[in-house]
């Protein structure tokens, strides 16, 4: 009797741990959970040329797929690829987070039909595209009518300067007001002819491609020429090795017009680094040990203009510097004894040569300032009464 | 003719680069690039001669013995030991462990970052004087500097909370910067686009020319 009572609760107890194992089971979900379903497909793929290049861009958009929403997670992204038939073989051109509906292919060949197919990806699986799109081509253009504002500008610059040159020609020579940084110049290396020490040219820290730095080169042809006829040494340390041997041309330039060809020291240029603080570092030496009495600082500079300013200060040069840069300016300002501003720079070369043909290169640019000036107050009256059209056409791309 | 060919050189070479600004036509754009990828070419052969200047000098500067020689021969000895690792490191030059990133990290890193230092101490010397008041145009430089620097930590709001807070020092600030200090940046900065045009006109016409040097 007792063996069958214990027989029966065994039973039952395997009866109901086996129920509610299984009741465990319902209420925790199987370990082996179903797949989350492949997200649906984008649609509505168009192309077009991307207008104004050289026929090697395609923009695309898309509807993007309807279970790309936020918090869904069944889209992770998007796949665009590319083919010369609508049958492939594809090409893979990007693949794309969620959420985009755009992109531009910048690499196609111009003038060759592509045909394109987006598929969206997730967790699921991925969805290819429904339809392809195409034959898409890049068109290339004989003009990028988006620029044809500064065209408008260059052409007017081009024919003010044509004018400006052939009035100088007949003997009018341009006003031109006078620069007191510029003259500075020919006092600075006045005194240091004084001294008997040498006079210090920095055409600035970057390369030819920048213009400050053509600029700077041009001025210090008008410099040299001043230490030769004052029969003062100059030191000229470059950063870049093209605006060395350019710099070298210049100086001997210098000395052969004021009629001291032999006086030119072939070792007043020196290429020193284009590393920005080794060049500080080489002419805060020049500074200190060589004590000139006057440093020029004509080009483009940027952090080591206060490291060189200040330096030169501790030594009781007399300083003159010149740089369109305007976060460097207000350096300058505060180190240096005179100090050229933005256009003043480019104006320089022109101011010290006193040629007639130079100048009018500066009177063309000051009508083109006036006639800007103009323009941006009709500018403003325009946009105030909502009339957009001179912005556009001034917008450039 | 030697500087005839140049001139001829620079105009038509100038004027196919304005060309391709404004034109995207391969028969344009691409001439353009291998352009550009010429001047790459005459850079790294510049180089070379910057390189062989920079040996000249210091090792002349050493032989003469110079008051500033030993200068010259740490320069000369670091130029030809970086050459010959950098050579013997080869296409790996750059990878971590070899000795060509050994001599950027442990000494032109920390020799840069000592010379860019040196940067906070001269601004602080050179705002010294600047903020002199001795004429007018001082006066307004340190009071709109004062405002500026006040303005951009919270002490400057602190100081005007009183005030409505369209006035307050960093409102006051925000406007110094964005009205006339654009202002006169912007004035600056389009005059120096005039200057450039007129620079580049000048050489690419050839009324410049000083950059030819003074032989025939």
């Amino acid at each position: 009797m007792r063996a069958a009572m214990f027989a029966t609760m065994a039973l039952l107890l395997c009866v109901a741990l086996t129920c509610g194992g299984g009741a465990v089971s319902a209420q925790t979900g199987s370990p082996e959970q179903a797949p989350p379903p492949a997200p649906a497909p984008p649609s509505g793929l168009i192309y077009a040329d991307v207008a104004n290049d050289a026929g090697n861009a395609i923009t695309l958009s898309w509807r993007k797929s309807p279970d790309d929403s936020l918090g869904l997670g069944l889209v992770k992204g998007y796949v665009l690829e590319r083919g010369t038939s609508p049958v492939g073989p594809w090409v893979t051109v990007d693949s794309l987070v969620a959420a985009t509906s755009e992109y531009v292919d910048q690499d196609i060949d111009r003038n060759t039909p592509y045909f394109y197919r987006i598929s969206a990806y997730g967790p699921g699986g991925t969805t290819p595209a429904l339809a392809n799109a195409g034959p898409a081509i890049g068109r290339e253009t004989w003009f990028n009518t988006t620029r044809s504002s500064v065209l408008a500008f260059v052409v007017v610059f081009f024919l003010l300067v044509l004018y400006y040159m052939s009035l100088a020609q007949t003997g009018r020579k341009p006003f031109m007001r006078r620069l007191a940084g510029i003259d500075a110049i020919e006092e600075a290396i006045g005194r240091a002819t004084e001294m008997g020490r040498p006079v210090l040219y920095v055409p600035g820290i970057q390369d030819i491609d920048e213009m400050q730095t053509v600029a700077g080169l041009v001025i210090l042809e008008s410099v040299a020429r001043l230490t030769a006829k004052y029969e003062t040494p100059i030191r000229v340390p470059v950063a870049y090795p093209i605006p060395f041997t350019i710099a070298q041309e210049m100086v001997k330039s210098g000395y052969l017009n004021a009629g001291r060809p032999e006086a030119y020291d072939p070792d007043s240029v020196s290429f020193v680094s284009p590393e920005q603080f080794a060049y500080v570092a080489k002419l805060s030496g020049i500074m200190l040990r060589d004590r000139p009495a006057a440093h020029i600082f004509m080009g483009s500079f940027f952090a080591e203009s206060l490291l060189l300013a200040e330096t030169g200060y501790s030594t009781g040069a007399i300083q003159v510097a010149g740089t369109a840069n305007v976060h460097q300016l207000p350096f300058f300002v505060v180190a240096c004894d005179y100090t050229l501003i933005g256009e003043e720079l480019y104006a320089a070369s022109a101011y010290l040569s006193g040629e007639p043909r130079l100048v009018s290169g500066l009177k063309a640019a000051d009508m083109l300032k006036i006639l800007l000036i103009l323009l941006i107050l009709t500018g403003c009256v325009l946009e105030s009464m909502g009339i957009t059209a001179l912005t556009t056409w001034m917008e450039t791309q | 003719m030697k500087r005839e060919l140049p001139l001829l050189m620079t105009a038509v070479i100038g004027i196919f680069m304005i060309l391709s600004f404004f034109v995207p036509h391969h028969l344009v754009g691409v001439p353009a690039d291998y352009l550009q990828q010429c001047a790459v070419i005459v850079v790294a052969f510049g180089y070379v001669l910057g390189g062989a200047n920079a040996l000249r000098v210091n090792l002349e500067g050493i032989a003469r013995r110079q008051p500033d020689w030993p200068y010259k021969l740490v320069l000369v000895v670091s130029l030809i030991a970086t050459v010959v690792i950098g050579l013997a490191d080869g296409r790996r030059w750059q990878e971590p462990g070899t000795a060509s990133m050994f001599l950027y990290d442990r000494l032109y890193s920390p020799m840069q970052g000592t010379m860019f230092s040196l940067l906070a101490f001269f601004i602080a010397s050179a705002a010294f004087r600047a903020f002199r008041i001795r004429t007018v145009e001082a006066g307004l430089l340190a009071a709109a500097a004062l405002i500026v620097m006040l303005g951009r930590v919270p002490v400057g709001d602190a100081l005007t909370s009183w005030l409505p807070e369209s006035i307050r020092m960093s409102a006051f600030q925000e406007w110094i910067m964005n009205i006339p200090q654009n202002a006169a940046k912007r004035a600056i900065l389009m005059g120096a686009a005039m200057g450039v045009m007129a620079t580049g006109l000048r050489v690419i016409l050839g009324i410049e020319r000083s950059y030819l040097g003074g032989g025939d």
